[in-house]
């Protein structure tokens, strides 16, 4: 059995005989050799991603003014740091956007600037005090002038991620990048085969104090990573390093159209193969590591899967989902994920990075919870106002006008006979209809593709429907399609209004 | 060969492309059509053979072309090779190599402008270029 420590692996790095290989040549060298035998001739095998993370940012000081001032509030190039911490501390968060350029730009391409040596606009606010006598500071500076730009991030290197695809007929504009109607397009995230965690999935060599490479420098696992849920292996990792040293090809800030921003983060982290259970562990391949394909329409923290597919089908540019082959697209980058753990070989082989084990391990159980929700979220059913009139589809548009008229409601639903919903009319189609000298049919001056509410679901969710199809009151229907109620934009307003003073 | 053909609202209503299609015998392809009150955009596919008769056809009725030679530029500065771009055009025109590099075969790129918005790095352009 082989057994190796880290200080023999340091030594080989030392003396220039370690061998390293990369995440993605381990598969082939274990099935030729043998976990045991592979665990004997190789020492690290490194693993490298590159993608959206969002929970990323960095912790500036910018050393004291005079006269000095304790930044209540602060802006970088018109993204706000946050200043709850002392008078000229504050942390810049990748996903805030700009008050001036919106989701052009955010806290993500701060960021990217500093590392680039741009110059940034500095706007700080406070109150005054008599330590801090300062109310207003503007000032214009580079990463150079910084005391520490330490990069801190609080949830990165997602194990693996769920992909995304949308059912609806409209366009969702996501964290997951654009996804078309009718499920056209699948993009996924995760550099597979590569992924630094799938590599080490019991946590053995990856923990608090690891060094890795973090965007082009020397950085370190601070620890677990919020939502860390290592079960349903989607563990994730705390880390930090040093802006002021890292390389802008590795730090990207970027723009999800309709989203907002996220920073590229480039992380690699070094394996040591101690034993043959980390041989075999980092022989995983793309075809060994599973996620789902999730349906994105529907507007819900638990999302319907379409199917479950490995990296290996992902990569394949292709996947079929009910006998349609839909194209797949990354979000996270491979060919700099295979750089990352390239360039992080070279490191060990020319000496200029020795891993360490961890000084504490990261749990392999813990497992992430949902939120705990004191407050019910009401459904449509609990606010919608109950009186309702509904016009028979077999009434002429005159009848249609007088009821307008006597309900004092603008639009009406258009009932079957059996009072199900087939249609909706409005004073405009009244209106439209009379203009054009059209008016008897009450079903060709209807609007027929209705849009609906659920009696039974949320009424953000409803709300948000309104606002994408840009309507201003929408039936609500059982689910026989039998006309329960009506809601509009005002009903909400006022919810909306009551649910904030509260 | 894909050209983009430019009408103004005068003739918009003229079945240009009909009349085209008799005169040069042409096996040519409407790729997207985008009519709005300022004119027509439309753009054409056709045998690489047939390209200069059936533009001078279209010339000759009062239509613009405008060749896309340059349709989509993609600055290699920003680009990440993360390949996001891929999924959402309609054309097949972007893919991978074998590095994982993001290639491009803009013959078949119908300015639809779906890349543009899915780029999360700003680094793709739909170029215009001036009608001849
Ligand atoms: S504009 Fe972009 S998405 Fe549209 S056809 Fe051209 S390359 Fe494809
Ligand atoms: S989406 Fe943008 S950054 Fe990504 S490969 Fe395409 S052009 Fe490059």
């Amino acid at each position: 059995m082989t057994e190796k420590t880290i200080e023999d692996i340091n030594t080989r790095i030392a003396d220039g005989s370690v061998h390293v290989v990369t995440a993605e040549e381990m598969p082939d060298i274990v099935s030729q050799l043998g976990p045991e035998q592979a665990a004997k001739e190789v020492d690290i095998v490194t693993t490298g991603t590159f993608g959206a993370m969002c929970s990323s940012g960095v912790w500036l000081n910018f050393g004291h003014s005079d006269p000095p001032i304790k930044m209540q509030r602060l802006w970088l190039n018109d993204v706000e740091a946050y200043t709850g911490v002392a008078a000229v501390d504050a942390y810049i968060g990748a996903a805030q956007l700009s008050s001036t350029q919106g989701m052009k730009y955010g806290g993500a391409h701060v960021i990217e600037d500093l590392v680039s040596g741009k110059s940034i606009d500095i706007h700080a606010i406070s109150q005054g005090t008599d330590c801090y006598p300062r109310k207003l500071l503007d000032t214009t500076l580079t990463i150079e002038d910084l005391n520490q730009a330490i990069m801190m991030n609080p949830r990165n290197a997602y194990q693996k991620y769920a992909c995304a695809s949308n059912s609806s007929n409209r366009t969702l504009y996501t964290y997951m990048g654009t996804l078309l109607p009718n499920c056209t397009n699948i993009t996924y995230s995760g550099s597979g085969v590569l992924s630094p965690l799938s590599n080490d999935p019991e946590y053995r060599t990856i923990g608090m104090g690891t060094r890795i490479f973090l965007s082009g420098t020397q950085g370190y696992v601070t620890g677990e990573g919020t939502q860390h849920d290592p079960g349903d292996q989607f563990g994730t990792l705390m880390v930090q390093g040093d802006l002021k040293k890292m390389d802008k090809k590795y730090i990207r800030g970027a723009t999800f159209n309709g989203y907002g921003t996220s920073l590229y983060v480039g992380i690699g982290i070094p394996i040591p193969i101690l034993n043959s259970d980390l041989a075999k562990a980092t022989a995983v391949t793309d075809a060994d590591i599973t996620t789902s394909i999730l349906d994105y329409s529907v507007l819900r923290f638990n999302k319907p899967v379409l199917r479950n597919v490995t990296y290996e089908e992902l990569k394949s540019g292709m996947i079929d989902i009910n006998g349609h082959d839909i194209p797949t697209s990354p979000l996270s980058s491979f060919h700099d994920a295979r750089a990352i753990a390239t360039e992080l070989k070279e490191w060990v082989k020319q000496g200029k990075f020795y891993p360490t084990l961890p000084v504490e391990r990261i749990s392999n159980t813990r497992v992430c919870k949902p939120m705990k929700q004191t407050q019910d979220m009401p459904m449509v059913i609990d606010v919608m106002p109950t009186r309702i009139t509904t016009i028979k589809q077999d009434l002429c548009i005159e009848d249609a006008a007088k009821m307008i008229m006597d309900s004092n409601f603008s639009h009406l639903p258009v009932v079957s006979e059996d009072d199900k919903l087939v249609g909706i009319i409005t004073a405009w189609d009244i209106a439209r209809a009379v203009a054009k000298n059209k008016h008897d049919r009450l079903e060709d001056a209807m609007t027929k593709n209705v849009i609906t509410a659920d009696a039974t679901e949320p009424i953000d969710i409803a709300a948000c429907r309104l606002e994408q199809y840009n309507i201003s009151a929408m039936p609500v229907i059982d689910k026989h399609r039998k006309v329960v109620g009506i809601i509009t934009s005002d009903d909400f307003s006022k919810l909306m209004a009551r649910r904030r003073d509260k | 060969m894909k050209f983009l053909l430019f009408v103004t609202p005068e003739i918009i209503a003229r079945p240009l492309i009909a009349e085209t299609v008799l005169e040069t015998g042409a096996l040519l392809n409407v790729d997207r059509a985008d009519i709005k009150p300022s004119g027509g955009e439309i753009i054409i596919d056709v045998p690489r053979d047939k390209y200069d008769e059936v533009t001078a056809a279209l010339i000759k009725r009062g239509a613009k072309i405008i060749p896309l030679e340059q349709p989509v530029i993609k600055d290699d500065e920003e680009c990440i090779n993360c390949g996001a771009c891929i999924s959402v055009c309609p054309t097949g025109v972007i893919s991978f190599d074998e590095e994982w590099c993001v290639v491009m075969d803009v013959s078949k790129c119908i300015q639809c402008g779906l890349c543009i918005t899915m780029c999360p790095h700003g680094a793709l352009k739909v170029v215009k270029q001036n009608p001849r």
